[in-house]
C-alpha cells in the first residue's frame, strides 16, 4: 500500500473578503469493508472518518466521512479571507491515526 | 393450452417456480427497502420538517465510473450569523449504506458549497440535506446513471 500523504492547496495571498477555494487530498485506500483482495478475503474496513479544518485554532470546517466516498478523498470547500493566518487541517484514521497539514495565508 | 401446461408440470418444475417466486419476492423487497434507507435517514434527521426546494447539487447525468463521482453543491445563503447553513448531509439510496458525507459549516466560509468525490454502486438518486441555523431544513435530489458500480465486492 502506498504511503498515505495528505495534500492541499491554499492560495499564498488574497484580498480582504475574498471568498477563496481551499483544495486538498489525501492518499488514502478507503477500504470500504466490502472489497475482496486477490484471494477472495475481506479487506476490513479502514476509512478516513473524520477531516477539520481550523483557521488561526478555531474550526472553520469539518466533514464526517462514510465509506460511500471515493479512495483518496479530495475535499474542496469556500473560505472568506479576513486576516492572515495558518490553516490546520487534520485527517483521522478508523485506525486512530491522524495526519495533518498546515498552510500559511498572507491577506493584505 | 391450459391442460397442455398442467400436463408438462413435474414435481421438480413445482420446485423450480417455488424457489423463482421466492427469489423474485427477495428481489422486489430489496428494490423497495434500498430507497427508503435514504428518505428515512433524512426523515430522523429533519423529524420530518423538511422542504424540497432546488438546492444546487451537481452530480453528472451519467457516471461511467461509480468508483469516483464528483459531487458539488452551492446553497445560496449570506452566511452571516443570523442567516446560515449549519450542516449539509450528503445521502445516497443506492449503496450499501444510506449516508455519504456529512459537512460541517461556519460563517467563516462565506459561502456554502464543497465538492467531493463519491463511490455509486449502481445507478440512484444523491440526497442533499441542508439544516439552516433557524432549525429549517430543505432537501433535493438528483438521478445518477451508473455504467461500471462502484462499491467494490
Amino acid at each position: 500500500m502506498s504511503k498515505i500523504k495528505p495534500r492541499g492547496k491554499v492560495p499564498k495571498k488574497a484580498a480582504i473578503d475574498e471568498i477563496i477555494e481551499i483544495k486538498t487530498l489525501i492518499r488514502h485506500p478507503m477500504h470500504s469493508g466490502r472489497m475482496k483482495d486477490k484471494d477472495g478475503k475481506n479487506i476490513p474496513k479502514r476509512i478516513i472518518n473524520k477531516f477539520l479544518v481550523k483557521f488561526n485554532g478555531k474550526q472553520v470546517f469539518g466533514m464526517d466521512l462514510e465509506p460511500s466516498i471515493s479512495t483518496n478523498p479530495y475535499i474542496a470547500f469556500p473560505f472568506k479571507a479576513k486576516v492572515s493566518g495558518t490553516f490546520d487541517f487534520e485527517w483521522t484514521d478508523d485506525n486512530g491515526e491522524k495526519y495533518t497539514m498546515s498552510r500559511k495565508m498572507d491577506v493584505s | 393450452m391450459k391442460q397442455q401446461k398442467m400436463k408438462i408440470i413435474s414435481r421438480r418444475s413445482i420446485l423450480y417456480l417455488m424457489g423463482g417466486i421466492a427469489s423474485s419476492a427477495l428481489f422486489t423487497q430489496f428494490a423497495m427497502a434500498k430507497p427508503n434507507l435514504a428518505l428515512q435517514r433524512i426523515k430522523e434527521i429533519s423529524k420530518s420538517k423538511v422542504e424540497e426546494v432546488d438546492l444546487f447539487l451537481d452530480v453528472p447525468e451519467i457516471a461511467e465510473n461509480g468508483n469516483q463521482v464528483k459531487v458539488s453543491f452551492d446553497i445560496d445563503s449570506p452566511m452571516t450569523k443570523d442567516d446560515f447553513v449549519r450542516t449539509v448531509y450528503l445521502l445516497a439510496d443506492g449503496n450499501p449504506a444510506p449516508n455519504v458525507a456529512k459537512f460541517s459549516f461556519t460563517t467563516d466560509m462565506g459561502a456554502c458549497s464543497a465538492t467531493t468525490r463519491m463511490r455509486l454502486s449502481k445507478t440512484q438518486n444523491v440526497y442533499l440535506l441542508a439544516e439552516y441555523n433557524n432549525g429549517k431544513f430543505a432537501m433535493t435530489k438528483s438521478k445518477v446513471k451508473v455504467t461500471i458500480g462502484g462499491c467494490g465486492g
